[in-house]
């Protein structure tokens, strides 16, 4: 008993690609049966279509749903809708996250620096739909802005279930998940390159804009791997706080599996999957995982 | 551990083929003519509140029969989940007229005799055989419950009070009107065509040609700019006109009372043109693990007083004309509120749903089906 133990950790001492590989083995199988199997029955289904009398599944291979996708102009409108929004929440919450995220990293001392934690990560806490029907109280049409405008006199904003509003709930609903890696790439800054800068001569923009803007980057683009994809993924926002014209991808694939549609929801959902693949690539040139 | 020899296969074999022909009602080609004893369960498949203690509580006591009951968010998910797993899952679904053909041609559900539902002769006459149920005499169903689908305003800011389904058409309310969020809508704008445009020969709004088909997208399209939001979710519209986002738009007579109990000015109506509306079936599987404990609960649920309860805890009007002194006793004023014990003229008024299907009922195969008006929703949204 005890030899053969002797010898089996023996084996893993001298194999070191073995332990490696027997640790790694219980995820790695879970992650290929679970998400990557999947994915390839998505994309399999996507070539099947439905029988319209009886709703079952037809196993004939056609293009018929990429060729829908394709012909039916709302479909495109659809798709550039959600990559814009998701585009344009990732951009304002780089923004946001930048002068937040340098306090934080270089400024705060260690009570506010806490504290300021706590605040960019309470919200979290709270469900993710709460956050949304709180939002709608504020931007509905008798809510909290329109009230506070007409008090100081200026007229109603009235964005409420308009694509400004999902827009601007995104952008603070996602908002911590870009804070974290861009302060993370600002701490990580010497002060000594900032000083450096100054005594060569420059001001505090072009410090910004030669030295500290392109070392954290990298932490920039992996925020934006959160907000974009977390984005182009969801469809509970614009559907709670949407208007007439808010559809994403996820609504259309969310209304076709209700619909008994599945062929087609798979053929459109792997639109996202096809932008945040191109996404992800650019990403990588650009120095994002480093800065995970 | 013992080993299992061929006796104990030979023993659960004659266990399991004693147990086949337990299930006795639907032995045979004929329809059961007596219910017999329950088999101590009862899945269903319901709309959220048809399921409720007040009323499943005393059924349990009265017949032994355990209720196992999932909601359902649509009309397409009870399809879905009563063909799951070989359709034995599930004994009953209180279908809507747009699931019932569907699960009657799929062969989901089987016939039923209503002699066996006392309760069944005092069914106002339009639900005791209605086409989205009973297909050449054959019942696949017992009646439930039923309402229209209304337009409801706000009486402080639509004036005066509008009388056709026009006003959800009008630039008049721009940016203030909602509409369901759902493909079935297709047939309130041809609704309105039929009426308001003739020459598109549209008599029932559920059998559309793609001439007139496209004459209801197109009236949509055109209205897409008004509309604020198309609701999901009953409590949606609620929301959006108590806070004055809307002040029009298509509604359920839940969401009238809902407003009207949070002291919102609001009025609903059915236009003149008419409406569309629900009316749902308890409908047995074709594989009913528990015909007798369905017969008992079709039978149960179409009782007066369980009619009544339903009624008003959902906002609907009951198939038992009997139902309507128990709403008064239960809630005064309610059988009136809603349209309980109806006249004809109010019933036939009402456009019940049913599924599009290709085949137009003249004899022509080239009606939209379901699926072209689940994607043209969808692409008329945009």
């Amino acid at each position: 008993m005890r030899t053969a133990r002797v010898r089996f950790t023996g084996f893993f001492w001298r194999h070191r690609w073995a332990k490696a590989l027997l640790l790694l083995a219980p995820p790695l199988l879970a992650f290929a049966l679970v998400y990557l199997a999947s994915l390839v029955a998505l994309f399999l289904s996507s070539f099947w279509t439905v029988d319209p009398f009886t709703s079952e599944i037809r196993h004939a291979w056609n293009i018929d749903n990429y060729r829908q996708l394709w012909q039916g102009g709302a479909y495109h409108s659809i798709a550039f809708r959600t990559i814009g929004i998701a585009a344009a929440v990732t951009v304002a919450d780089a923004i946001l996250a930048f002068p937040l995220g340098y306090f934080m990293a270089r400024i705060a001392g260690g009570r506010s620096r806490a504290f300021a934690f706590v605040a960019v990560l309470l919200p979290l806490w709270s469900s993710y739909l709460i956050r949304v029907y709180i939002w709608r109280l504020i931007l509905d049409h008798n809510g909290v802005l329109n009230w506070t405008l007409q008090k100081i006199g200026l007229p109603a904003a009235n964005i409420g279930y308009t694509n400004w509003a999902v827009w601007l709930i995104f952008t603070y609903i996602w908002l911590p998940f870009m804070i974290l890696p861009v302060y993370g790439a600002l701490e990580r800054v010497p002060d000594s390159f900032l000083e450096a800068s100054r005594d060569l001569g420059a001001g505090g923009w072009t410090t910004f804009r030669r030295v500290l803007l392109p070392l954290t980057l990298p932490g920039v683009i992996a925020g934006s791997i959160f907000t974009f994809s977390l984005t182009l993924g969801d469809y509970i926002t614009p559907l709670l706080a949407g208007g007439a014209s808010s559809q994403f991808i996820g609504n259309v694939v969310y209304d076709n599996i209700n619909n008994q549609l599945t062929p087609f929801a798979a053929a459109f959902a792997a639109v996202p999957l096809a932008v945040m693949g191109v996404y992800l690539l650019i990403a990588r040139r650009l120095g994002a995982f480093e800065a995970l | 551990m013992r080993k299992v020899t061929r006796w104990h296969v030979l023993l659960a074999v004659f266990v399991a083929a004693l147990c086949v022909p337990a299930s006795g009602v639907s032995a045979g080609s004929g329809l059961p003519t007596k219910i017999g004893k329950g088999e101590g369960k009862l899945n269903l498949i319901a709309w959220e509140g048809y399921t409720q203690g007040q009323w499943v509580k005393p059924f349990q006591k009265k017949t032994g029969c355990i209720v196992h009951a999932k909601y359902a968010g649509s009309s397409d998910e009870m399809v879905t989940l009563m063909r799951q797993g070989g359709g034995s899952q599930y004994d009953g679904v209180s279908a809507s007229g747009d699931a019932s053909l569907r699960l009657i041609y799929g062969h989901d559900v089987q016939a039923v005799n209503p002699k066996l539902i006392p309760d069944y002769k005092n069914f106002i006459p339009a639900l005791k055989s209605p086409p989205h149920n009973t297909i050449k005499g054959v019942h696949y169903g017992i009646s439930l419950q039923w309402g229209p689908n209304t337009l409801l305003w706000n009486t402080k800011k639509v004036k005066p009070a509008p009388t056709s389904w026009s006003a959800i058409y009008s630039k008049a309310y721009k940016g203030r009107i909602t509409i369901p969020d759902n493909p079935i809508q297709i047939a309130d704008a041809a609704l309105y065509l039929s009426k308001a445009k003739p020459s598109l020969g549209i008599k029932d709004p559920y059998e559309l040609n793609s001439t007139q088909f496209n004459a209801a997208i197109s009236l949509l399209k055109k209205q897409k700019p008004l509309i604020k939001k198309y609701w999901a979710l009953a409590s949606d519209e609620i929301g959006l006109f108590k806070s004055g986002d809307a002040v029009i738009g298509a509604s359920w007579p839940y969401q009238t009372n809902t407003l009207k109990a949070d002291k919102v000015p609001v009025k609903d109506t059915i236009p003149k043109e008419g409406a569309t509306g629900w009316a749902d079936t308890w409908m047995m599987s074709a594989h009913a693990k528990h015909p007798n404990c369905m017969y008992k609960w079709m039978a149960w649920i179409s009782t007066p007083k369980v009619q009544a309860q339903q009624a008003i805890f959902f906002g609907e009007t009951p198939a038992n004309t009997k139902a309507c002194t128990w709403m008064n006793k239960l809630s005064p004023g309610s059988a009136s509120l809603y349209h309980c014990g109806a006249s004809k003229k109010y019933f036939n008024s009402i456009k019940f749903w049913k599924t599009p299907i290709a085949n137009c009922g003249n004899g022509q195969n080239n009606c939209m089906d379901y699926t072209k008006w689940q994607q043209a929703w969808t692409e008329m949204k945009g």
